[in-house]
Order: structure tokens, then C-alpha cells, then sequence
């Protein structure tokens, strides 16, 4: 197989990030890029299994089908899974449907990822984020560092030079490690055919249950996404470019049902594929102000 | 991905030249941005956008809040995009000098670089400095983008007079092309489309320039490199050596050296996933597996048996200072070149670089932003290369060893000496037989703490009870040394951090040679302290902390030496205009305005045994 430079910087990045790091973890989030990023660490210590465990926050509104996957994938990495609920979150019933996605995210995702960081002590943390994917993404580092209590601070990032990567730190500081930082939605699709990496079947179109809200399709995942006065459920051919909470993910018409298909949609899309999500937009600047609280 | 090839480019040059404008451009041209990003570029310009009714296409890249309210670009941003010939990867940097480290982080992974200047001021400061990082970095081919031509008219003379004056500049940058294209990112000129409104003009436009661009290889056939990442054993019947290939190629069988060791082996397999692969080229994630058993750790490199790149402990090289403390010769930073971690510092700054007109000008410092060359001195012998012949192999960076930031760029130009001429005079007579001779553990008690605080008291009381209980010890006091080993030093920051330097190397002898060393020293800064602890093994070096308040101290002002300093006669007197660092870790922390010397020396001895 012809030299994939893309790939050989991810296994780079990974390599160098676990030789730096004392206690290092994936984040696992069962959606393409965690897949593509699971199947480059396998690739970086083969034979060996990689030497972290993967951590996945749950916020307990996943799509079904994406535990059923986490539960496969898991096995056949032969890795540990260590997942991680807000119990507070949980027991106050936080919901993003009640309580709107920026405090169910900010609660759910953002506080239980440090909480659970907190928790183990990771030192050194992967994240699949891309800076194709959203604007203030494009400006942050490969190893990004984060202060004491998990904080970015966009304005003073450290230098990173080649492929030189700083992976010091002082004590409650953390680095959060981006494999695959250059890569592009498409380059992920491609890879994820070249080497048949499996994904979640959500992201193939098929018939599925769905509602109409803000502008996108809402799939009926199970029976706690309460109906509107006058909703009803439609079956329409959908498929995900992007998977999180299911009441914050939206679906797109779609009739690709193989990943030539999906390349090619990818190919000649015209809206962005986190449109879908609903956490981006919820106010100026959203990802940023996230990233700064120690979001990924 | 696969087969089309990716170009990494950066835009630079001074503030407001136009880049991410002309970024903004040129992903709209080429398709790359979706509607709902174009919708909320609209909705952002109408709160932020400097173009009026028109969409700002700055706006698509600057990305961080506080960059949308200045309208200013603070740090690198990276776009993708794509035409059917190739994808294209580009950083856009910073103009402003203030945030030059993050250009240079654009510009460290660029194969080509896009200079802006502005038609109506010309080249500037800003574009000679970012012009000097970009040759600096090893950047040879270069696109002269000489943008707001619809602001001066499109006028041939006034782009004519920019290109030739920035060719008179870059004469000694070593640029292997120059290609000057008059433009507009603001209305698309020479953009993507060539402009009928500069006729005059017959070269390419931006796009088909940067299409037909090859990129940055190290070009030729080089000898096989890999610096070895990580070691994979994940059983006895499996070792593995990780890397990325540096340079050249490897095939199963190949002889390989491994250094700086001189192992020699042959290559059993290289694995990169399930299937086994029988050749890797210049680039590749691999994992080698030898055909003999030998000890190789991160940081060795790999390389072909029959052409072996040099070992070496000192060198010459280019270094980019980007701190606000300054860069002082003699102070200990961590060094990372390739997969090697190390202590280094800077011995000599030679000079340091004008960045208008590249001439030398002397320096004892280097400060934020600027170039200098230095002569490095590591800890032990590394495998190098120089950058020019081989960047994975010549390029470092140096870390603060408190705050743990990335403060220096380098790139190696050549060794000093050779490492295999400085063999250690390898003795028979060791510390350990020295040590017993003289029946005592020998340690390095290190006193820091502000004149006056009673260093020199306790040192003095401590020897004298060691002296009783028949042990071999010796003082090196601040006044003593000044007035002999180091009398040609004075009070600078430079010189304070050669006068420590000094004092912890002799007292490392000292202990080799079997003694209790008692060194009594202000030394008023973390990081040299740090450096004499380095020297010695774990629990050989005791840091006591003699600790009274500045009031106490000056009250006691037992050699007149606060007065002094308060009436201005003794500059840089630490406590009153220079800073004292104190201990965060100390093994003793003494309170000597509260505790008597015989109680603070007790605690010392206890501490001894």
C-alpha cells in the first residue's frame, strides 16, 4: 500500500504522546473519528494492545445502536473501557430535551469529562476533534495544554514546532492530544474504507422513525423523546454525518447506503457536517467558550 | 489521501497585509466552504466585518472571540482545502510581532510560504522578519503576494518597485524562487482568475502557482535514519523499534547501527499492522524487528550500517528566542531533538541576527522574537544531523525547566567537537573508594537564602560539629569564591548564573573527591539551583532554605550591604532590585529570624544522618 502521510503523523503523534505521558487515556466517543483514531492507536503498538484504556463519557443519551457498537469494538481492541455518568447530572435528572443542550452539555459532557479526569489522574488525553470541523478548532495545537482545572486559553498556547512535541507539564496540568488534527471529513470517510474499519450503522441511510425540529430531522430513538403537540413520527430515509445525543443530533435526507455513496455525498456537500449539531450554535462563539471550560 | 499529493503552505508578512482575507478567498473560490458557514460569516460581518455591506472573508478564519472583536489575527489557524490536482493544508499566521512564536509554528511544518505585502506601504519590518523566520525554517521556494493592488490603482510601477526592493532584502535568504504576483483578496484579482485589470501582468495567478508547486522533499537518496519513538515488548518472543522514518529507506535484511551504542544488526521484519511490509520509505510510521537481541531505547536512532551520521555533544546552531524571559547563557533548559530529551544550554551567544539587514550584532542576551546563533552544550553525546541536510535530525526546541514552556526554535548548523574525542579519563580510584577511605557519605549541603539571612553563621557551626565528629567537609562561600575563582564576574543576571554554574561544578568535585561540601550562596534563582541539583544523585544535594524577612535581614545588614544598595550605590542587590526565587521544594526549610543558628544547625545534622 502506497506511504499515507496523514496516517504515519497519527501514529507520530500517538507514539510521542504516550511516551511523554504518565497516565494516559482515549476518549471514545463510538462516532467515526474515535473510530478512526481507536484503529491508528491499534495500528501504533501492534502487536502489543495500546497501552492506555479508553474512556467514553455518557451521558446516557446515546443512540442504542452506538452502546451495541462500543460493546463490539471494545472487544475486539481487547482494551479496557472505562465509562464515566455524571451521577449528580444524573440524579438531578439533567436532560437535553427539559434543561436545553448548553447546560445538559456543559453538565453532562463538559463537568463529567473533568470529573472523571479527576478521577484517574489521565495526565495525557486523546481526543478525535479535527480543525476542519469548526473554527476555533482550526487554531488549536496537536497537544494542547490545558491549566489546573482542565482550562484552555486560546490566547497563549505554546509554540509547537515540527514534529517537536512539548509533552512536559506540571502537577494537575494535563495535555489533550489531537491525532488527527489535519485531517478532513472526507480523508476520514476514505480511510475508514480503505482499511474497513467498522462504524456505526447510523451513519448509512436507512428508514428510521424521525420529527421535524429546528430546521432538522430528530430520530425516535426510544420513548423518553417526548412528542410536540401535533407531532408525529415519520419514516424517512436519514442517515447521521455526525453522532452524539440523540435528541441533539440531527439527521440528513440521505440515500447513501455504502460508504462509496457516503464519500461521494461527503464529496459534494454544501452545509457543514456539525449543522446537525445543536450544541455548536446555542450561543456566539460556542465552541470556544466550551473548549475553555475543558470541553474537547 | 492516496493519489493526490498534499501541499502545506503559510500565509505571512505584517499586520493587515491581508492574509486571512486572502485565505477567506481562497476557500471560497475553491468550494471549501459550506453554506451554513457562508450564512454565518454574513450574520458575523455585520457585527464584526470591516467590508461593510460586503461578507468580511477574514471572518472565516479568525476564529477565536477575542480575534473576531480586535479584528486582529493572534494565533495560526489551519484550512483545508482541495482542487482536483491536489489538497492543500494552510496555516495562516500572525503579522503582528508580538505573536512571531506562533508564525513560527506555521511556518515549522510549511513546504511553501506566501508572503504578503501591502501595494501601498511596501516591504516592511514585520515582512523582513517573517521573510528571515521563512528561510530560517529551510523554506527555499516563496510566493510574493503583493496584495491592495485595486487600492493604489493596479499600478505596474509601484509593484515593479516592491519586487525589486524585496529582492535587494532577500538576496542572502537562499530563496530557490521568488514569484511575485500582483493581486486583490478583497475583490479576487490574480486570486483564482486572472485580472484583466492588471494586463501588465502575464504571470500566473495565485492558484495555478500554487498547484504547479512541488513540494518541499529532502530531495536525492539519503542513508537510512529512524530515531527510535517508543520500544514495543509486548511479550518476550516480540521486540519491536517504533518510528517514523527520518530519511532514506530500509528493507528486510538491511544492516543496521544503532546509536549512539554502535550496536550493529540486520532488519527481521518491518510490521506496520497485520500484514508484514518488506520496504519502508522516508516518512512511514513503522515498527522494526531485528535479528539479534540488543538494547535500544527511546532516543537511539536507527540507521544504515554502511553511512552513519555523527554523534556529538556541543554544536553551533541557529536559535529562535520566543519568551519573555530572556535567554540567558549558562541557565539550564530541557533540550528535544527528535525523540531525545535532554539538559543543554546555551554556552556562547556568538550573536544575534538585525532582522531588517541580517548583520550581526554583538549580544549576552536574546530576547522575545529574536534570531541569534549559539553554541549548544548537551548533557551527553546525541545522534544529529545538521537541519540543512536533514530536518528531523537537526531540529530542536529547548523548555524551561520551571514553567515547562516551549521558549526556544533551533536548528543545528554543525558539531563543535566531536564527542569520540572527550572519553571521560575513566578512573580506578572511584568516589565510592574515596568515600569509604574516608568513612562518610559525601554530600552537597546547598544554603540559599537573602545576605543577612545567616547562611554563613549556620554553614560555620554546622562545620565546626562535623569537623568534632571526625568528618572531612569544606565551605564555599560566596565572598570567598568572588574574590578568586570567579572575580571576573559581577552581579547580572547573565553573571550570577555563570557564578552558580561555576560554584556547583567544583562542588560536585569536591564530593567526587569524598567530601561533605557546605556551599553558602544567595544564589537567588530556581533555575541554577535546579542545576546544581542536577549534577548530583538523588539525596546527595540538600537544599536548605535560610529563610528571614527582607525587614530582618536589612535590620541585621551585617556587611552595610542593604544600606548601600538603598542609596543606589550597588545595583541589582537581590531583595531590593533584583528577585529572590524562593525554594518550592527545599529538603530544610529553616526560619533563621525565628530558630537560634545552634537550633537551625541541629536540624541540619538530624537531617544528615
Amino acid at each position: 500500500m502506497a506511504y499515507d502521510p496523514l496516517e504515519s503523523e497519527s501514529i507520530e503523534i500517538i507514539r510521542e504522546a504516550v511516551a511523554g505521558a504518565e497516565r494516559p487515556v482515549m476518549l471514545y466517543s463510538i462516532g467515526k473519528d474515535s473510530s478512526v483514531m481507536l484503529h491508528l492507536a491499534r495500528k501504533a503498538f501492534y502487536p502489543a494492545s495500546p497501552p492506555f484504556p479508553l474512556l467514553h463519557v455518557d451521558t446516557t443519551w446515546k443512540f442504542r445502536e452506538m452502546y451495541q457498537h462500543r460493546a463490539r469494538m471494545v472487544a475486539e481492541a481487547g482494551m479496557t473501557l472505562l465509562t464515566y455518568t455524571n451521577q449528580d447530572g444524573l440524579a438531578a435528572g439533567i436532560s437535553p430535551i427539559t434543561h436545553g443542550s448548553s447546560y445538559f452539555t456543559d453538565v453532562m459532557k463538559t463537568e463529567a469529562l473533568k470529573q472523571a479526569l479527576n478521577l484517574h489522574g489521565f495526565d495525557v488525553v486523546f481526543g478525535g476533534a479535527r480543525r476542519d470541523e469548526e473554527k476555533s478548532r482550526a487554531k488549536e495545537r496537536i497537544f494542547s495544554f490545558r491549566s489546573e482545572g482542565h482550562r484552555w486559553d486560546p490566547k497563549n498556547q505554546r509554540p509547537e514546532l515540527w514534529n517537536l512535541y512539548n509533552t512536559r507539564i506540571r502537577k494537575g496540568e494535563s495535555i489533550r492530544v489531537f491525532p488527527l488534527s489535519n485531517w478532513t471529513e472526507l480523508d476520514v470517510w476514505q480511510y475508514i474504507q480503505r482499511e474497513a474499519i467498522p462504524i456505526v450503522p447510523l451513519y448509512f441511510a436507512k428508514e428510521r422513525p424521525v420529527v421535524f425540529r429546528a430546521g432538522t430531522w430528530i430520530m425516535v430513538d426510544d420513548e423518553r423523546l417526548p412528542l410536540e403537540v401535533g407531532e408525529k413520527p415519520q419514516t424517512r430515509m436519514v442517515r447521521f454525518r455526525t453522532l452524539g445525543c440523540y435528541p441533539l443530533s440531527g439527521a440528513i435526507e440521505s440515500i447513501a447506503t455504502t460508504l462509496d455513496e457516503i464519500i461521494s455525498e461527503t464529496f459534494h456537500a454544501r452545509v457543514s457536517e456539525r449543522q446537525g449539531r445543536l450544541i455548536d450554535s446555542d450561543q456566539p462563539g460556542s465552541m470556544e467558550k466550551k473548549k475553555q471550560e475543558g470541553y474537547f | 489521501m492516496g493519489d493526490i499529493d498534499t501541499l502545506r503552505f503559510i500565509t505571512c508578512g505584517s499586520v493587515d497585509d491581508g492574509k486571512s482575507t486572502l485565505i477567506g478567498r481562497l476557500l471560497y473560490e475553491s468550494k471549501s466552504i459550506f453554506d451554513d458557514q457562508m450564512r454565518a460569516v454574513e450574520v458575523d460581518s455585520r457585527q464584526y466585518g470591516t467590508q461593510g455591506e460586503q461578507a468580511d472573508l477574514a471572518l472565516l478564519v479568525d476564529g477565536l472571540q477575542a480575534e473576531r472583536e480586535q479584528g486582529i489575527t493572534i494565533d495560526v489557524a489551519y484550512r483545508f482545502f482541495a482542487t482536483p490536482n491536489r489538497r492543500f493544508i494552510v496555516a495562516d499566521t500572525p503579522g503582528h510581532e508580538q505573536y512571531t512564536r506562533n508564525m513560527a509554528t506555521g511556518a515549522s511544518t510549511a513546504d511553501i510560504a506566501v508572503i504578503l505585502i501591502d501595494a501601498r506601504k511596501g516591504v516592511l519590518t514585520q515582512t523582513r522578519r517573517h521573510s528571515r523566520i521563512v528561510a530560517l525554517m529551510g523554506i527555499r521556494q516563496v510566493v510574493l503576494a503583493i496584495n491592495k493592488m485595486d487600492l493604489v490603482g493596479f499600478s505596474p510601477s509601484v509593484f515593479r518597485e516592491i519586487v525589486s526592493s524585496f529582492q535587494a532584502f532577500a538576496n542572502d535568504l537562499q530563496f530557490s524562487s521568488i514569484q511575485a504576483i500582483p493581486l486583490s483578496a478583497l475583490q479576487g484579482d490574480n486570486v483564482f482568475v486572472p485580472s484583466a485589470r492588471t494586463p501588465w501582468y502575464s504571470g500566473p495567478t495565485l492558484m495555478s502557482r500554487l498547484n504547479s508547486m512541488a513540494p518541499a522533499s529532502q530531495g536525492g537518496a539519503h542513508p537510512f535514519r529512524m530515531p527510535v519513538q517508543w520500544v514495543n515488548r509486548p511479550n518476550l518472543d516480540f521486540r519491536g523499534f517504533t518510528g517514523r522514518v527520518a530519511q532514506g529507506a530500509i528493507q528486510k535484511g538491511d544492516s543496521v547501527c544503532v546509536l549512539p551504542s554502535g550496536l550493529i544488526s540486520r532488519v527481521k521484519g518491518i510490521v506496520v499492522w497485520q500484514d508484514e511490509q518488506e520496504r519502508a520509505g522516508e516518512g512511514e510510521s513503522i515498527t522494526l524487528t531485528l535479528e539479534d537481541e540488543l538494547d535500544i531505547s527511546r532516543g537511539d536512532v536507527l540507521v544504515a550500517q554502511d553511512s552513519q551520521p555523527a554523534v556529538a555533544d556541543a554544536f553551533q546552531a541557529h536559535l529562535l528566542w520566543m519568551s519573555e524571559q530572556s535567554l540567558v547563557a549558562g541557565r539550564p533548559y530541557l533540550v528535544k531533538l527528535h525523540a531525545k530529551e535532554l539538559n543543554g544550554s546555551v554556552s556562547t551567544i556568538k550573536h544575534k541576527e538585525d532582522v531588517n539587514t541580517g548583520s550581526h550584532l554583538a549580544a549576552r542576551t536574546l530576547e522575545l522574537n529574536e534570531i541569534g546563533v549559539v553554541n549548544l552544550t548537551l548533557s551527553q553525546p546525541v545522534v544529529f544531523e545538521p537541519y540543512k541536510v536533514n530536518r528531523p535530525l537537526g531540529a530542536f526546541i529547548l523548555i524551561d525547566k520551571m514553567t515547562q514552556a516551549t521558549v526556544g526554535a533551533g536548528m543545528i548548523d554543525f558539531a563543535l567537537r566531536r564527542a569520540t574525542n572527550i572519553h571521560w579519563q575513566s578512573l580506578e580510584v572511584d568516589r565510592t573508594a574515596r568515600a569509604q577511605l574516608m568513612h562518610q557519605r559525601p554530600r552537597c549541603v546547598w544554603f540559599t537564602g537573602l545576605s543577612g539571612s545567616g547562611k554563613s553563621t549556620i554553614a560555620n557551626l554546622l562545620e565546626k560539629q562535623l569537623h568534632a565528629e571526625r568528618r572531612h567537609t569544606f565551605i564555599l562561600d560566596g565572598d570567598n569564591i568572588r574574590h578568586g575563582l570567579n572575580q571576573d564576574l559581577g552581579f547580572t543576571v547573565t553573571d550570577r548564573v555563570e557564578n552558580i554554574r561555576r560554584i556547583a561544578h567544583v562542588a560536585k568535585l569536591m564530593t567526587d573527591a569524598g567530601l561533605i561540601v557546605l556551599v553558602s550562596f544567595i544564589s537567588p534563582f530556581r533555575a541554577e539551583r535546579q542545576l546544581a541539583r542536577d549534577l548530583f544523585a538523588e539525596g546527595d544535594f540538600l537544599e536548605v532554605f535560610v529563610d528571614a524577612s527582607l525587614a530582618v535581614c536589612e535590620h541585621r545588614d551585617t556587611k552595610g550591604l542593604y544600606a548601600k544598595s538603598r542609596r543606589g550605590e550597588l545595583p541589582n542587590f537581590t531583595g531590593i532590585d533584583s528577585a529572590y526565587e524562593a525554594p518550592l521544594r527545599p529538603e530544610l526549610h529553616l526560619s533563621s529570624d525565628k530558630e537560634s543558628p545552634e537550633a537551625c544547625m541541629r536540624r541540619i545534622l538530624e537531617k544528615l544522618r
